[in-house]
């Protein structure tokens, strides 16, 4: 059975059709690209997937969790469903540790000593143990978005969505961000990344999705979309290859 | 009759004085801050008919003088059949007066919070409750530390209307020495000395929290 499915949604901003019947189906430990330019609609269908967006119509389900239900509900898919955003979005007035572990603390009521214990867990894995007692903007830019990304590691997601994570990070800082990426896909998380690095879509990606006006344009296995578009689209898309 | 000069008994008086002066001006700020709380929060509600509620609350403590919730409460209550200590009509109208504005000030700086905290607490499954005890008011209120305590300033120095209804508070007190002495100069010098006094440090307090805000920026 799919980790995720969408099926057929549609999604306004008042007159603005910004996803016009998009589906798609996503197995376990699988990893999508969603790639297109700006305004395509890939970030929304994004973060329609764990509710931050509310859909017209259609369906999506994700980790076993259907969207649309009441607010319980959906605050039990978000426990499933982990978001790291191109922001950051790190609590400035927590330290490094209180962030990851307040989620854990509160809504899973998880023990304190068991949700440190979890806390140097992740960190450790995304390469940060030292800076555990660090407040936020002690951090660099790259180092943050680790720290986002353990912070919703911490809650066991069986599926994390990354809305362009590294596109407020210069180069050097991008590269670690997503060499943590590529590790978490090698343990075999299922992932969902909306992107513009198409170095790592076509390297780590399974299946790499072209949207454009709303609808999916054109997809297929990463290496496959890469090395042979379809549509001239895809075609300019890749060519100008935006950053 | 004789005349009395302004002398040492005069400027305990006004000392004295000034004690209720500072009592009412904590007793506006407590009772207007837990209103004022209050209203806040609900003004950055999710149902808009609790927002809109909120709104119309502001709009008229702000849109009114101090003056005439005074006297409502001073004189309407009385004529309804309640016979009000000063002090009692003192407090309550200066805590009204207070609610409206530090709501207004804390819904600022609830708003001031970046709607991606909002975003990030949300989806790492907070409850909304979560949310504000958490994330956001944490930051909220450091944010509202400088405009709170400036506006504590305002409220030393408004309190003086109360003297109207005839609550001694230090405003007062040198209409009263001033009308025994006939050294307007003198006794309302010293009346605006002891204001300043209370109020200086204050405003200074208030500057220094704003800059510690900026220096330490976002923690």
């Amino acid at each position: 059975m799919p980790e995720v499915v969408v099926e057929n949604v549609h999604k306004s901003f008042g007159a603005l059709e910004v996803l016009k019947g998009v589906s798609l189906s996503v197995g376990r430990g699988e990893v999508f690209a969603l790639i297109g330019r700006s305004g395509s609609g890939k970030s929304t269908l994004l973060r329609c997937m764990n509710g931050l967006e509310k859909i017209n119509s259609g369906r999506i389900e994700i980790a076993g969790h259907a969207l649309g239900g009441d607010a319980k509900a959906l605050r039990k898919l978000r426990t499933d469903v982990g978001i790291v955003f191109q922001s950051y979005n790190l609590f400035p007035h927590l330290t490094v540790g209180e962030n990851i572990m307040l989620a854990p603390r509160i809504v899973k009521d998880v023990a304190k000593t068991k949700a440190r214990e979890v806390a140097r867990e992740v960190l450790q894995l995304v390469g940060l143990s030292e800076k555990f007692d660090s407040y936020p903007d002690q951090l660099s830019g790259g180092q943050q978005q680790r720290v986002a990304i353990a912070r919703s590691l911490a809650m066991r997601p069986k599926v994390m969505l990354f809305d362009e994570v590294t596109s407020a990070l210069d180069p050097e800082l991008t590269e670690e961000v997503l060499m943590v990426m590529e590790q978490l896909a090698r343990d075999g998380m299922t992932m969902i990344l909306v992107t513009h690095e198409m170095g790592f879509a076509r390297r780590v990606a399974t299946q790499t999705i072209f949207m454009h006006k709303g609808k999916i344009w054109e997809e297929g296995p990463s290496a496959a979309l890469f090395a042979d578009p379809q549509t001239p689209e895809l075609r300019q898309f890749v060519k100008s290859d935006v950053k | 009759m004789t005349l009395k000069t302004f002398g040492f008994d005069q400027f305990g008086f006004l000392l004295f004085s000034l004690q209720w002066t500072i009592l009412l001006t904590l007793i506006a700020l407590i009772g207007g801050g837990l209103l004022g709380f209050a209203v806040a929060l609900a003004r950055t509600a999710q149902l808009k008919p609790v927002r809109i509620a909120a709104a119309t609350y502001i709009q008229v403590i702000q849109g009114i003088p101090v003056l005439m919730i005074l006297f409502l409460s001073y004189y309407g209550l009385s004529l309804a059949g309640f016979e009000l200590p000063p002090l009692f009509a003192a407090g309550a109208s200066m805590t009204i007066y207070a609610s409206g504005y530090l709501a207004e000030i804390w819904r600022g700086c609830i708003q001031a919070v970046p709607k991606q905290q909002w975003e990030a607490s949300e989806s790492l499954a907070m409850t909304r409750l979560q949310q504000y005890r958490y994330v956001v008011l944490p930051q909220a209120i450091r944010i509202s530390l400088p405009p709170t305590v400036g506006f504590a300033v305002q409220v030393v120095k408004n309190t003086s209307i109360t003297s109207i209804i005839g609550f001694v508070e230090l405003a007062r007190a040198g209409q009263l020495i001033n009308n025994a002495t006939f050294q307007p100069f003198r006794v309302f010098l010293a009346v605006a000395a002891l204001y300043f006094v209370v109020c200086y440090p204050l405003s200074q307090l208030s500057r220094l929290l704003e800059r510690r805000l900026h220096a330490g920026s976002s923690r």
